[in-house]
């Protein structure tokens, strides 16, 4: 960031305001009144802010965008079928609301609940909407988001919409529109939190003194709401997400954590009787109630969007007999879809019998005459777009704008089209925005912006969160068109002028039994992703070492082509070809599948785990890509060996002792078993005057051991004492096989009895086996059905806990 | 007139799958007046760990099942015996297109059997432009909606060839049409798109044909296999007519109902979802006969 000298002693309070006011449009500004003095509710955070130096206000924005990248808070986009992350865009000024205008839009917003509420309902039961001619039929008829198989679930009474977000944005006359209905999985309570925390390591001391209100509350009312719809059923409440791939994934793995839920993904649910189950290392566990977080089209298979992969098969008919609730209903999203909002106010003009105190933005259908002729007349201030689609017309590229006078071409083509497939299309008013403050360049720039507001049921009716998250625009267009790209998010803070309450979520001892029995779940796929982790890591730490030994004989003389750089090449590194980046690969590819699978798995995995991988791999590439003399390689890897096994101390220290980390653990150990057999076998088959038993001690680590327990130089026999046989070292095939025993012995089975499952047999027949072994048994030929034996308990183990 | 029906598909599997779950619709239905569904058995091997019986938006009859153990195989066998009344003698009620469409429009009616439903786009079909001008330059605004719905049936025979090995169950309309190539869910599936590019509400019908033909008859294309052809909402005096395009016939006794839909993909007589590694092959076997 660009250093400016003149505020070193704080920045100034009345420059701030000038430069921010010579921007030309305080005319609907959330901080300032027109005349461009600073609103009551902003006062105190702006004289704050005025308190502080260009560089503490830099180091204390670094310190918020810190916890955010270390709480694995990324922008995820999507462009066809490439994924790219960037830093979460957190704009570290908050937009500021006072609470009594929060209720004037809480108020209003919950009207507009309860009207969406009584729509759906009629959407999925009746119809009384259509046959009494409120709404054209065609609106749902050839409406993709209309999800016919639900028929008739609008009926079966509960609420159909339990949460709810709404993006609303402040007109030039001051008033709040709603800009759009949020209903299927809208992403918002769990980026509002990471917000909220992170912009409290921004304004530490501010935010402990302010009347801002907490978020916690909400959420403990949500969490509540939830085991309430659950009611006595027995089974879990889960969170279904689309998967890692998804760009709110990380906002659904938060929320499972945050709310005490099982994070499931389709692939990990199973309709058996018409009940929904999840798969656990435990058998099949009963789903009660889902948070359903993918497109309400790809929840079933069989019965919605045939090539889904997300979701799972029999879930609607789960739902049809009553056996699964979710939250919201599938199928909400129908509301969604911009036409309807041109007939909301009619709607509630016939229901409520007033307006809606927050109206949406001005919509037309253009398949009726009237309205199609008023968008065609009014088109200098209209955008227009496909009437199904349920992407809010402003953020959608496929927007057209009439735009720009003068383009008449342009102006007649459109008006063609409405005339020809008018039902297909909607005008809306192209709304300006007002603008909020964002520190840029070392100064306040107005920005436009619109808030997202999230609301949940509760037992007493609807919670509005008290806060949100602002959208910013990323220029100053104040049309609402211009939020499409790049802009950023802040924090929205509700004050008052009285003290807030201060819940926590932690204090909610009321469903401690719940989440503690949550956590007891572990669902296959989690498993199968802890294991794959282990084994992963493990291979790469395997592949660091052999690499080390083979750059330590190169750097001190040796060539690539001597006896024992081309043993290590040929038999220990599947025969590479003697480069650093070909052999380096061998290690970077294997750690780069443990961060996927460990991201895949983030809900159960330690964020400084995630970090310590994610180092990991950005130090294995850079070495990749770094020129580094080939003298320094074996201590460049030395540093990264060091690193790994770092990691492997942080899954032995810090990890509870779940199911999950037995998982991990056995991954772990049946990959270094393994890879330890592999390299015996090599060594033991190679000329003993080459070195290769040295070669072996110092790949296994084993060096210091060994002088300590034999007395003599390494051979074959003790070698494979301490390698092999040995109980006590960490690096030995036998202590692997032992402790992977001891793991299976405390998985959870579904055996009664003293019966032991195939799979513990299995280890145990391999672990008297080696107990039995004096070092002369062991043979290449011993070794490699040792090899065998451990790849059979790994197939068993999936087969039976992980299929 | 009675019929015995019997259908059996197999599928089988290059490696074995489990944790299957499938959605059946195979059983013909009951129109009042029309067809009657007498006895009827639908069997599932292996025996499915379960089994549930519904019925879908459209009131067709579904089948549901899961197979939770591994299995290389799984068929199934439909028997049945269906009674058909002849139908009333053919006559024209329906008001010509432009007249049809302002009815449409004023429909409010969303219950399974609208023509609301029957309007598009549906799942599997898009507009499609070749389709729709192919239509208009056989549409005559001065006909009957039928009359229509006949010339454009008749047309669409005409102009294709009967080909099973020009396209699959996935093919899409417009495909088959630029082939001008396909079985009897390519005829259809074109055939509703003509006409809904005109504005006539039409869907697709699934079910069953005789396979031996009345003495002195003709073997009609599509009775080795489950067939489907066009119905077409002709205003409500005439109400629902159904043509087969792959034969160029107006539908008698000889077409079994088994399933009303928008497209193939309402109707599939076999929806499933499984997990397993390796391809699969089906096969189906239909004998349609007359009941003793």
């Amino acid at each position: 960031m660009q250093k400016t000298q003149p505020f070193a002693n704080g920045l100034n309070g009345k420059n701030l305001l000038a430069s921010y006011s010579a921007q030309g449009k305080p005319l609907n500004d959330e901080m300032l009144f027109p005349d461009g003095t600073v609103k009551p509710v902003w006062r105190d955070f702006f004289e704050h802010l005025s308190r502080l130096s260009t560089e503490e206000l830099g180091s204390r924005f670094s310190r918020g965008d810190q916890y955010l990248r270390d709480a694995g808070v990324l922008f995820r986009q999507y462009d066809e079928t490439l994924s790219t992350e960037r830093e979460w865009p957190l704009s570290h000024i908050p937009v500021i609301i006072g609470e009594d205008e929060w209720q004037v839009i809480s108020d209003g917003l919950i009207e507009r609940a309860d009207l969406l509420e009584y729509i759906l309902q009629d959407f999925y039961g009746d119809n009384t909407l259509v046959a009494s001619g409120q709404l054209p039929a065609k609106l749902l008829s050839q409406n993709p988001a209309w999800l016919r198989p639900m028929v008739g679930v609008g009926k079966q009474g509960a609420p159909l919409l339990n949460t709810l977000s709404f993006e609303i944005g402040r007109g030039p006359d001051g008033k709040w529109w709603v800009i759009s209905d949020l209903i299927e999985a809208p992403s918002t309570v769990g980026f509002a939190v990471e917000n909220r925390i992170a912009m409290g390591r921004v304004f530490p001391n501010f935010f402990a003194g302010a009347n801002i209100h907490r978020l916690a509350g909400y959420f403990q009312a949500f969490q509540q709401r939830l085991m309430d719809i659950k009611g006595r059923s027995a089974g879990e409440v889960a969170l279904l997400s689309p998967g890692p791939m998804n760009q709110n994934y990380a906002e659904h793995s938060y929320m499972a954590r945050y709310l005490g839920l099982l994070l499931v993904e389709g692939e990990d649910l199973i309709v058996q009787d018409g009940k929904a189950m999840v798969r656990t290392v435990a058998g099949l566990k009963p789903i009660a109630l889902l948070w359903n977080r993918l497109p309400s089209a790809m929840f079933d298979p069989l019965e919605l969007e045939s090539s889904s992969m997300l979701g799972a098969a029999g879930l609607v008919e789960a739902i049809r007999t009553g056996a699964l609730r979710t939250v919201n209903m599938v199928g909400a999203g129908v509301l969604e879809t911009r036409a309807l909002m041109a007939f909301f106010p009619k709607i509630a003009r016939a229901h409520l019998g007033r307006t809606l105190a927050l109206p949406n933005i001005a919509t037309w259908w253009c398949g009726q005459d009237s309205q199609r002729d008023h968008v065609i007349a009014n088109s200098a201030r209209m955008m227009v777009g496909d009437a199904f689609s349920t992407v809010p017309l402003m953020a959608d590229p496929r927007t057209t704008a009439f735009g720009n006078p003068g383009d008449e071409p342009r102006a007649q083509q459109l008006a063609d089209m409405l005339k020809t497939r008018g039902h297909s299309l909607v005008g809306q008013e192209a709304v300006t925005l007002s603008t909020t403050p964002v520190w840029q360049d070392d100064q306040l720039v107005t920005r436009p912006m619109c808030i997202r507001i999230s609301m949940g049921r509760t037992e007493t009716g609807w919670a509005v969160m008290p806060g949100g998250y602002a959208r910013i625009s990323a220029g100053d267009d104040a049309k609402a068109l211009a939020m499409q790209r790049g802009g950023k998010v802040a924090d929205v803070w509700v004050t008052s002028p009285q003290q807030v309450k201060t819940p926590s979520l932690l204090s909610a001892s009321k469903n401690a039994e719940t989440r503690s029995l949550t956590h007891a779940l572990l669902p296959s796929r989690a498993a199968d992703n802890l294991f794959w982790l282990g084994r992963y890591v493990e291979r790469a730490e395997q592949n660091m070492r052999v690499f080390r030994a083979y750059f330590a004989r190169v750097s001190d003389g040796a060539d690539h082509s001597d006896t024992l750089p081309t043993f290590i090449r040929n038999e220990l590194m599947a025969g590479v070809a003697p480069n650093a980046s070909d052999i380096a690969e061998r290690f970077g590819e294997p750690l780069a599948l443990a961060l996927q699978a460990a991201s895949r798995i983030s809900d159960r995995f330690s964020p400084d785990g995630m970090m310590a991988l994610r180092g990991l791999v950005a130090d294995a590439k850079a070495l990749h890509t770094r020129h580094v003399p080939l003298e320094e390689i074996p201590v460049e890897i030395s540093t990264l060996l060091r690193r790994i096994t770092g990691f492997a101390g942080l899954v032995h220290e810090n990890m509870y002792r779940s199911d999950g980390w037995r998982f991990l653990s056995i991954g772990i150990s049946l990959e270094r078993a393994a890879n330890m057999c592999e390299l015996l076998t090599a060594c033991l088959s190679a000329d003993p005057a080459s070195g290769a038993m040295d070669l072996a001690l110092e790949i296994g680590d084993s060096v210091v051991s060994h002088r300590s327990r034999f007395q003599i130089a390494a051979s074959a026999s003790s070698v494979t004492d301490l390698l092999a046989l040995d109980p006590r070292n960490p690096r030995a095939v036998r202590y692997h096989v032992t402790r992977t025993k001891d793991h299976i012995a405390n998985l959870p089975t579904q055996l009664e009895d003293h019966h032991m499952s195939h799979v513990a047999r299995q280890v145990l027949l391999l672990e008297t086996h080696l107990a039995t072994c004096q070092p002369a048994d062991i043979s290449p030929e011993v070794l490699d059905q040792v090899k065998q034996d451990i790849w059979a308990i790994s197939d068993t183990l999936n087969a039976y806990h992980l299929a | 007139m009675k019929y015995s029906v019997r259908l059996t598909i197999a599928h089988y599997y290059d490696q074995p799958a489990a944790n299957s779950r499938h959605l059946i619709r195979v059983l013909p239905r009951t129109l009042a007046g029309r067809q009657r569904l007498a006895t009827h058995l639908v069997e599932i091997f292996p025996e499915p760990e379960s089994r549930t019986e519904g019925v879908d938006f459209f009131t067709n009859t579904t089948t549901s099942c899961f197979h939770r153990d591994q299995h290389a195989e799984m068929s199934i066998r439909l028997s049945c015996h269906v009674e058909m009344n002849a139908p009333m003698p053919w006559q024209d009620m329906s008001p010509n297109v432009a007249e049809l469409r302002s009815i449409c429009n004023a429909l409010t009616d969303l219950g399974p059997t609208s023509a609301l439903h029957f309007m598009g786009p549906s799942p599997r079909l898009p507009p499609n432009t070749a389709i729709h001008e192919f239509a208009t330059d056989l549409f005559d605004a001065t006909a009957s909606t039928c009359e229509n719905v006949i010339r454009i049936g008749k047309a669409l025979h005409d102009a294709m060839t009967f080909d099973a090995t020009a396209t699959t169950v996935d093919t899409d309309a417009a495909e088959a049409f630029r082939l001008r190539r396909g079985v009897c869910q390519d005829f259809t599936h074109i055939m509703i798109l003509a006409l809904q590019s005109l504005g006539i509400p039409s869907g697709y019908v699934s079910g069953y044909l005789r396979t031996l033909p009345p003495p002195g008859g003709v073997k009609l294309e599509g009775a080795d296999a489950m067939h489907a052809w066009v119905r077409a909402w002709c205003g409500p005096s005439q109400g629902w007519i159904e043509y087969d395009p792959t034969n160029a016939t107006l539908v008698g006794t000889d077409h079994i109902v088994a399933g009303f839909g928008r497209d193939y993909s309402d109707v599939a007589p076999i929806r499933g979802h499984l997990r397993s590694s390796g391809g699969q092959k089906n096969t189906q076997a239909v004998d349609v006969a007359i009941a003793g």
